[in-house]
């Protein structure tokens, strides 16, 4: 397989590249938020606990 | 089911039932607004407004496209299998506009009944095949693709 | 209920609880995680190398292997918040409730997808970016119920009233879902009808269907996955002065 073509997508690798590289990005956002939320969120619940012990 | 719970669920029943007819009633009402553009056959019989901007669509008529002088003017005629309308536009056109392809033309009737178009948008169909296999299909498609 | 099993009833039973709930979703999410990333490496081969360019979109029409497949889950999200509200509103199991809010921001993601890469195929196919037929403004009208139903939800601070009247929203919306999946049938649209799900005969070649559809899969597990961490984090704040959190982050020194 030419990787040439492949990237090109027969003229049409802006809209193509776009589209997939614009999913790829919300769809990452949508797992990173609730893990690094729900880390911070521990954190400030153990920190919480410390100051009251 | 506790009868406390067969009613909360009987009134989520009743407002979804309430919330579907509303729904119907409007979109029956607003019928005509929902439809983006008109047939040839409306607009040959009189059907879309006279000198107003609409959409019509249809298919480009296999042996009509005319390329007069070497300007961006394109002349064809859009069908939907019953009545004809001739287009006029002057621009780019998409990347599907053929012969046989269904298109989307906005723009008025002049009075000879030809069709200036400001703005033409190619519709595609639902069926999507490799090139070969169109090639064995391809008399087939070419009389009945809308 | 009686239709179900014994075990399947208990199941439930112990999901609903908070604490079986986070471990066990904690425990499922690597499985599901590689099942995913399985299905997307399968479906993107298939669909961005093995699959041939169509006979008169040419490569353009790849888009189709995001598009279609959110588009779907753009749906089915919708369905299952509203389900998941409707048995938080009947029964009053937190756990639905959660549910219910946790896969508003994954079925916004979806729809918000749907339309851009909707919008990225139209402009050289169709020629424009975007029209107002009724396909694509009702696929719009869902990302705004969505938001709203979000932004509902962060401006009521009793979290069980506020799922309460998220998904009395929800359900209201639910009359739009038909409306969207019906709207290339009912009215004349610049969108071209179903393909996949039309009753008939199927009207896309096997070699490009077996990707579209591997793909739809593998959004569903996404889904799963981005619900599931959503659901984690908003039991945790919901949770937060139980004692099971309490033990759980002691024992996890």
């Amino acid at each position: 397989m030419n990787w040439q073509d492949f990237w090109a997508m027969g003229g049409y690798a802006f809209y193509v590249w776009m589209a997939y590289g614009l999913t790829l990005v919300i769809l990452v956002i949508n797992i990173v938020i609730p893990v690094w939320q729900r880390k911070r969120f521990i954190q400030q619940i153990r920190n919480r606990q410390k100051r009251s012990n | 089911m506790r009868p406390i719970k067969k009613q909360r669920l009987l009134l989520i029943a009743l407002m979804l039932a309430g919330i579907g007819g509303a729904a119907a009633f409007a979109l029956k009402s607003f019928n005509e607004n929902l439809m983006y553009f008109f047939s040839t056959t409306d607009v040959v019989s009189g059907k879309a407004p006279g000198d107003a901007l609409i959409r019509i669509g249809g298919m480009v008529v296999n042996g009509s496209v005319e390329r007069p002088g070497d300007s961006l003017l394109v002349r064809f005629k859009l069908t939907d299998f019953n009545r004809d309308v001739p287009v006029e536009y002057t621009g780019i056109l998409p990347d599907l506009f053929r012969e046989g392809q269904g298109i989307i033309a906005k723009g008025r009737l002049n009075g000879q009944g030809t069709f200036i178009a400001e703005e033409v948008l190619a519709k595609h169909d639902e069926n999507y095949m490799p090139p070969e296999v169109a090639a064995t299909l391809k008399p087939d498609t070419q009389n009945n693709a809308q | 209920m009686f239709l179900v099993p014994d075990s399947v009833g208990r199941f439930f039973h112990r999901m609903a609880s908070p604490p079986h709930f986070y471990a066990f979703s904690g425990r499922l999410m690597p499985w599901l995680g590689v099942i995913f990333l399985l299905l997307v490496g399968a479906g993107l081969y298939g669909g961005l190398v093995l699959a041939p360019p169509d006979y008169q979109q040419g490569d353009s029409y790849r888009i189709i292997y995001i598009h279609v497949p959110s588009a779907w889950m753009s749906l089915f999200i919708y369905v299952m918040m509203a389900a998941a509200g409707v048995i938080g509103l009947v029964w009053r199991i937190k756990l639905a409730e959660i549910v219910a809010i946790s896969s508003a921001p994954v079925g916004a993601a979806f729809t918000f997808i749907a339309l851009v890469t909707g919008s990225l195929w139209g402009k050289p196919m169709w020629g424009t970016w975007w029209v107002w037929d009724a396909r694509l403004t009702s696929e719009l009208i869902l990302l705004f119920l969505y938001l709203g139903v979000m932004a509902l939800y962060s401006a009521i601070d009793d979290k069980r009233v506020a799922s309460k009247a998220v998904a009395i929203l929800a359900l209201v919306g639910v009359v739009n879902i038909p409306v969207i999946h019906y709207s290339v049938e009912w009215w004349n649209t610049l969108h071209q009808g179903p393909t996949v799900t039309k009753m008939d005969k199927p009207s896309i070649h096997i070699s490009m269907l077996v990707p579209l559809l591997t793909m739809a899969v593998a959004f569903k597990f996404y889904y799963l996955i981005a619900m599931l961490q959503r659901a984690r984090t908003e039991l945790l704040q919901r949770e937060r002065n139980s004692q099971w959190l309490k033990k759980l982050l002691e024992s996890e020194g």
